[in-house]
């Protein structure tokens, strides 16, 4: 079994269409990885059916970054 | 223009133009689902599309549970839909002076808020899909206006502002968003008229007569259509001509 933190990553890389290689935990999904408003929204929803959990909307604006979907994920499955 | 196996919601499809698009739908090939706010026009809906394995369900734009509900049974069912119609829709006809605020509410919520309900009920599963088609029916006189209906007039003005923003959210992920805006057609909803506001409506139509419910569900038809990909955030009048805005 994956870790979160290879899980999460693993879906980053899918949604956002980048190389594991540039996916660090520091990452920013839009500074960083390049997504827009809607790639954020769809990466929630990947994580949501990854981990079979609900992100209510107000937390999942606060995810900015790989570390803190792993941290959000981690603290609520 | 084939739409085979594709999973689509029309909502308001016991009667009139909505009834018209959920035949055209599935005579192409469409698993269609329609809606209906009871029970018996839900069955009819299912006599009508049985055949080509489609079927009604009761559920209540209006109300946001109701359509949780049934998105829910009809994504079990059937999968999610990709293609959404959004053509459930009432009048409460009154001069402003005179209109009640409880009518202005209805047609508000059961024309536009509803569309935000169902859009955003079916937009992840398009997501997903990377493809979809929502299409809203509009109005003639949402662009022409039409004294004693400033509700419905700025419910149909609000549909095809949403269309237009809609169509630029979701552009990139394959989903189009568009609106179909009838003149006259010959539903029940025109029937009510009498014979003088029949007369004057014929003097301002150059087709010279009203517009058919398959008139508009072709239209329907092709935007949901995979031709129709490059199509978006528009509204397509079919009026005869009455209307060019």
């Amino acid at each position: 079994m994956s870790t979160v933190e290879e899980r999460v990553k693993k879906i980053v890389c899918e949604q956002l269409g980048v190389k594991e290689s540039e996916v660090q935990n520091t990452s920013s999904f839009v500074e960083d990885l390049g997504a827009d408003s809607l790639d954020t929204v769809e990466l929630v929803m990947a994580l949501e059916e990854e981990f079979e959990t609900e992100i209510p909307d107000e937390e999942a604006e606060k995810l900015a970054s790989v570390q803190d979907a792993i941290d959000y994920i981690v603290a609520h499955t | 223009m084939s739409l085979e196996g594709k999973v689509a919601l029309v909502t308001g499809a016991s009667r009139g133009i909505g009834r018209e698009i959920a035949k055209v739908l599935a005579d192409r090939g469409a698993v269609v689902i329609g809606t209906a706010t009871s029970e018996a026009g839900a069955e009819g809906i299912t006599e009508a599309l049985s055949s080509k394995g489609g079927y009604g369900i009761v559920m209540n734009v209006s109300d946001a549970e109701s359509i949780d509900a049934g998105l829910k049974a009809v994504t079990e069912k059937s999968g999610a839909p990709v293609i959404l119609v959004n053509n459930a829709g009432i009048t409460r006809d009154n001069l402003l002076m005179r209109m009640k605020e409880d009518d202005w509410d209805a047609v508000i919520n059961t024309n536009l808020s509803s569309i935000y309900r169902t859009s955003k009920a079916v937009l992840r599963g398009m997501a997903k899909a990377r493809w979809g088609r929502i299409i809203n029916i509009s109005s003639v006189v949402a662009g022409m206006g039409n004294p004693g209906q400033v509700n419905y007039c700025a419910a149909k003005a609000g549909v095809e502002g949403m269309t237009r923003s809609l169509a630029k959210e979701m552009a990139n992920r394959g989903i189009t968003v568009n609106s179909v805006a009838p003149g006259f057609i010959d539903t029940d909803m025109t029937k009510k008229l009498d014979d003088s506001q029949r007369d004057a409506m014929m003097s301002v139509i150059p087709a010279g007569r009203l517009g058919e419910p398959e008139e508009v569900a072709a239209v329907v038809a092709f935007l949901a259509s995979q031709e129709a990909a490059y199509v978006t955030g528009e509204t397509i009048n079919v009026n005869g001509g009455m209307f060019m805005g």
